[in-house]
């Protein structure tokens, strides 16, 4: 409890010295959250994300008769020959893939490909359960987005994207996640709005959520036209909270209101 | 080419050029316009005269102006108020009821960094609203006039 309470002062404290925008050290929103809904997540049991991870696994190792690989034929029954640090590391700038590369896109790319599948619309519920799966393989692994480079230009569009004001409320991300960070939102704790823990599941929808969706949801609640997912809008957001967040821990799946 | 010919086509172009300079569509047949003059809107909305319990019941309203996801205000049976913006208690004695209607209408007037929705604002100026949402204010002017009744008594 006291430590709680004085991770809660030196995050105030930060908040307030940091001042205005970027500077702010980053945040996991489970450092917002209430310690039950901590438990809830740490918890593989009680973890609600757990059964996504779950259905993630089953198609990851599943090897249909006619087909000649599964992903766990190069990957590894228990995806232990997969890259942590390049799940990480996503979104990723691949010229080959036509530029900015999503974890999800990446994934759909494989199974199109690779495993000569159909392809899946973004967000089909078999890649998000895939990029949950491929994402709590990396659990604890740091956020580690490229910042340089081709990245320089798409993330000051991204970052631009950050600060514009969308829909009939105006509001913008930046608005909610760094100006009034910390505040109460009715009952709840604005957080830095990190990327970290997505997929994740969302107790107040009762699902598991994307980040695309959660973008898509934060712009019906301001009454503006979301982007659909995968659509580039939200890729170059993604590029900017990922790279935002650098240094943090991945999550997923969290657990989060 | 006929020089004059020449001459009338690029006036005309000009002219059209100037019709369409600003943009924007045409505004709601039922907006009115307001003037802000030193910080405030003096004149009520279209000369509505608000209703104070009216618009305690909006400011609590979820779907209407939701001023409790934001503000502490003086309503002890709403559980759960907002710290984004500053308490509203005793609002009405630190500035008048022509300032409140500006903060209230428009607050990026004065403070374009603000999270502040403009309740009133010309709708002409968001960007990408949603379908059902287009072209339309967040709080009807009557609304609006309820809730600055309302925001006036808080002394």
């Amino acid at each position: 409890m006291i430590r709680l309470a004085l991770r809660a002062v030196l995050m105030l404290a930060t908040a307030l010295l940091a001042g205005a925008a970027a500077a702010l050290e980053p945040v996991s929103g489970y450092d917002f959250l209430v310690p039950e809904t901590q438990a809830m997540q740490d918890d593989e049991f009680e973890n609600p994300g757990m059964v996504t991870v779950d259905q993630g696994e089953a198609l990851f190792r599943e090897h249909r008769e006619h087909e000649e690989y599964a992903c766990a034929s190069c990957h590894g029954d228990n995806g232990e020959k997969l890259d942590l640090e390049k799940i990480a590391s996503y979104p990723r700038y691949n010229r080959n893939l036509g530029g900015l590369v999503t974890l999800q896109d990446q994934i759909g790319h494989c199974w199109e490909i690779n495993m000569d599948r159909f392809p899946l619309m973004y967000d089909a519920p078999e890649l998000v359960e895939l990029e949950t799966y491929v994402r709590n393989r990396a659990i604890g692994e740091r956020i580690n987005v490229q910042t340089d480079g081709p990245m320089q230009d798409l993330l000051q569009q991204g970052e631009a994207l950050y600060q514009t004001r969308f829909g009939q409320i105006g509001m913008a991300c930046q608005h909610c996640h760094v100006q009034h960070q910390g505040q109460m939102l009715r009952g709840q704790r604005l957080t830095q709005g990190q990327a970290n823990g997505f997929p994740q599941y969302r107790l107040a929808k009762g699902e598991i959520t994307s980040l695309h969706k959660r973008m898509r949801q934060c712009f019906i609640s301001f009454r503006a036209e979301p982007f659909d997912p995968g659509a580039e809008e939200f890729k170059l957001l993604e590029l900017y909270l990922m790279s935002r967040g650098n240094g943090l821990k991945i999550e997923t799946p969290a657990v989060r209101f | 080419m006929n020089a004059w010919l020449l001459k009338i086509l690029v006036l005309l172009l000009l002219a059209a050029q100037l019709a369409v300079a600003d943009g924007l569509p045409p505004l709601p047949a039922d907006y009115c316009r307001w003037e802000v003059r030193d910080y405030s809107i003096e004149e009520p909305l279209c000369g509505l005269e608000g209703n104070a319990a009216q618009g305690r019941k909006i400011v609590i309203d979820t779907h209407g102006g939701n001023c409790l996801a934001c503000h502490v205000m003086p309503i002890p049976e709403e559980p759960l108020h907002g710290t984004v913006g500053p308490p509203l208690v005793g609002l009405a004695s630190r500035m008048s009821t022509a300032q409140i209607r500006l903060h209230v209408v428009d607050q990026r007037q004065f403070n374009p960094a603000t999270i502040m929705p403009g309740f009133y604002r010309d709708p002409r100026l968001d960007n990408r609203v949603a379908d059902g949402f287009y072209g339309k204010t967040f709080l009807s002017a009557r609304q609006l006039e309820d809730v600055v009744a309302y925001l006036a008594t808080l002394r």
